[in-house]
């Protein structure tokens, strides 16, 4: 009798190829949840924590994100954020916490700053050390990038903040391959920077390959503006203070960071898909952070801020 | 896109920030208000040129001493490359730091001034680099400007460099000499018409041809764990998957594994990358597996393939970089991690310093000050997966950790 050798099914050999950039935020989130008892993600609603939760998903798949979000809402946020933030949230089947900058400054912890200038920006972080100290949280997780301002650039991954949430940048812990320290006392808490190696353009490219959802605010929009200091800042919603002989004007926009409305400018732009802002963005000639004024305030402006415990 | 990092190092005033702000400006990866910001500042201080150096130095306190205080990282990309330099003081005081930039760098610039060739802090930056085993050294001799480009003046410190490189163990590091001018943009990213004798590379051109996967050094597989996944999902219902980043090789669907330090074996059944599946790994991935057997598994533990098992023991001998003020004495206890392994020990016994300038032991100390470097005989209370750190980075390296200020302290290459 003939044997006829059974035919194996051709194994289709897939291999997961290593990025870079993206396997080192993972490793670190996977390092929060491990080392910490209470972590939480800072979330704003901008691209840069829409990444976060992204990786966080990868990190800890087919599980649940194992740590809650939380909104600083400054009250002057884009109205588009917010809807974006409660569809996300739902989505994932998170928890989110918001703390308001507004009970801060009802509660007379911060006075809000008055003038042409006038941000909520720092005031957030008396509201965020407030959330913090309540939920005894001891690892926030945030989307500040090295690429984004020199004193960031001079950031730890694990950076250790004391009880009032102070930056010391001189004696920071020294960060040694993928050995991270994340041992604090109590009392003490730690900001984690998963993509901090990123740069803007990293990304920009990273939601493109991801088809990942962001704001409508990111692409080219009309929206009634007016201009200041060379900057194109929105007339709408009535949060950025105006006088009578700045020009409100319609003009094609799109926001590249989503900050506090007070202190986040706009640009011309007509890039209306993540193909054509990743475009803008490679030939930009302009830093990210060159459109928001409170790092324009002075040259040591972040550094000032995060050594009050500004993330 | 490939991500080759980078760790730079020269003595104060051999120009190390100038070269990396002129990379950036020659690469045309300073942006408008960036460089409006370096004009305005350079004319106030009184320059008649472009001081690029104020593209990195971030801190108060630095840019008022004009000095680097703490290791700052920079970006820049290429068509076919992203960088990120991780800038590292020169002064003595500051090897924690060198250490620090060059520990996550598969290569390395060191900064020589032609005026002044070969000085101490050269031996002590190559020396660093070499303990390290980073695999590409680029000694950049700086200033050729100032000395009319002359070729025997980068010959005379390229063989003074030659005694040190003499003096090294590492044979398989590359090293490559560039005469440049950072400040005049000489073989930095464009070739310079001063330097016909030279026919090598520009420092840009050298930087492109390294193979950044690199980084991950070829050797054996090792997958520390950093958590245990179990969803509470039905779909999911008996899932147990293990996290972790891969290191040193590839890992398949049915390699033979063993899990340390318990030494229980088991076939790898599943590989996830979030909702995918793969057949294999590629090294430097953080991904999922699960096992076909019903094994304990934990954070702290150990897979390998099971023909290539490390070393487990309860104590190890390692060269020790001291980061700390408070100076390493022996009969202290400090955690030791290594990844996600976190064990208490007992330092034995400091049995040497070592000179970093290639001079040898000194076994007359038995204690390591800041920025000393020795070799450090330490007990540890649970048994370690460990490797020889020139086999292994990530499993041949630790940090020490301060039980009571939970600093930092050191870190310990394994021998």
């Amino acid at each position: 009798m003939e044997v006829i050798e059974k035919i194996e099914k051709p194994i289709i050999h897939k291999k997961l190829e290593v990025n870079t950039l993206e396997s080192e935020a993972i490793y670190i989130l996977r390092e929060v949840a491990a080392q910490f008892e209470k972590p939480v993600l800072l979330f704003s609603g901008g691209k840069d924590s829409i990444t976060l939760v992204r990786l966080a998903q990868k990190a800890f798949y087919p599980a649940k994100i194992p740590f809650p979000l939380l909104h600083i809402d400054t009250g002057h946020n884009f109205p588009e954020t917010i809807a974006f933030r409660d569809k996300l949230v739902e989505e994932l089947g998170v928890e989110l916490i918001v703390r308001k900058v507004q009970d801060s400054i009802d509660q007379g912890k911060v006075v809000e700053e008055k003038g042409k200038y006038a941000s909520r920006n720092s005031l957030q972080t008396t509201t965020l050390l407030d959330a913090l100290e309540e939920f005894k949280f001891d690892a926030a997780i945030g989307g500040a990038r090295r690429d984004e301002e020199k004193a960031r650039a001079k950031e730890r991954i694990f950076s250790v903040r004391d009880d009032f949430g102070q930056w010391d940048e001189k004696n920071q812990r020294p960060e040694l391959f993928d050995h991270l320290n994340g041992k604090i006392e109590l009392g003490q808490n730690v900001r984690v920077f998963p993509i901090s190696n990123w740069t803007e353009l990293d990304v920009w490219s990273y939601i493109e390959k991801e088809n990942i959802e962001i704001p409508s605010i990111y692409f080219a929009h009309k929206r009634k503006t007016f201009i200041r200091d060379g900057m194109i800042w929105s007339a709408e919603d009535n949060v950025v203070y105006r006088d009578d002989s700045e020009t409100v004007e319609e003009r094609t926009v799109r926001f590249r960071t989503v900050g506090d409305m007070s202190c986040t400018a706009a640009v011309l732009s007509d890039a209306g898909t993540i193909e054509k802002v990743v475009a803008e963005i490679r030939s930009s000639k302009i830093s990210e952070r060159g459109a928001r004024i409170d790092d324009k305030r002075s040259e040591a402006a972040m550094e000032k801020r995060k050594q009050q415990g500004y993330f | 896109m490939e991500v080759l990092k980078i760790a730079t190092a020269g003595s104060v005033d051999d120009g190390k920030s100038t070269l990396i702000g002129r990379l950036l400006y020659d690469t045309k990866s300073l942006t408008t208000d960036k460089l409006e910001a370096i004009e305005a500042k350079s004319k106030a201080n009184g320059f008649d040129y472009l001081d690029f150096s104020l593209a990195t130095d971030g801190l108060i306190a630095e840019r008022e001493q004009g000095i680097t205080i703490d290791v700052a990282h920079i970006y820049f990309s290429t068509e076919t490359k992203s960088y990120i330099i991780a800038d590292t003081p020169g002064h003595i005081e500051y090897t924690r730091n060198m250490v620090t930039g060059a520990s996550t760098s598969q290569a390395s610039i060191i900064l020589v001034d032609a005026r002044k060739g070969v000085v101490e802090q050269t031996y002590r930056h190559f020396f660093i680099n070499n303990l390290l085993r980073v695999k590409d050294v680029i000694v950049a001799i700086n200033k050729m400007d100032l000395v009319d480009y002359a070729e025997e003046v980068f010959e005379s410190v390229k063989s003074d460099f030659q005694k040190l490189i003499d003096k090294s163990d590492f044979k398989d590091q590359n090293i490559t000499f560039i005469p440049v001018s950072a400040l005049q943009g000489d073989n930095v990213v464009d070739r310079s018409s001063h330097t016909s004798w030279y026919k090598g590379q520009t420092l840009l051109e050298h930087l492109e041809e390294l193979d950044a996967q690199d980084v991950y050094e070829k050797s054996q597989v090792r997958f520390p764990i950093q958590t245990v996944i179990r969803p509470k999902k039905d779909e999911f219902h008996d899932f147990r998957g293990y996290a972790g980043k891969l290191y040193g090789g590839d890992l398949s669907v049915g390699d033979e594994v063993t899990i340390l330090p318990s030494l229980t074996t088991s076939r790898i059944k599943e590989i996830f990358f979030f909702d995918e599946k793969f057949d294999t790994a590629g090294r430097g991935s953080s991904c999922t597996i699960t096992l076909e057997d019903d094994v304990n598994v934990s954070r702290g533990d150990m897979i390998v393939k099971s023909d290539e098992k490390p070393q487990i023991e309860k104590q190890l001998t390692a060269t020790v970089c001291w980061m700390d003020n408070k100076s390493l004495n022996p009969g202290t206890n400090y955690f030791i991690q290594s990844g996600s392994s976190r064990i208490l020990a007992k330092i034995k016994s400091i049995e040497g310093t070592i000179a970093t300038d290639f001079s040898g032991e000194d076994n007359s100390k038995n204690s390591l000050g800041l920025n000393e470097i020795g070799k450090v005989s330490i007990q540890l209370s649970k048994p370690l997966a460990f490797d020889k750190y020139h086999n292994n980075k990530s499993s041949g390296s630790f940090i020490l950790i301060d039980s009571q200020t939970n600093n930092t302290s050191g870190v310990g290459f394994i021998v």
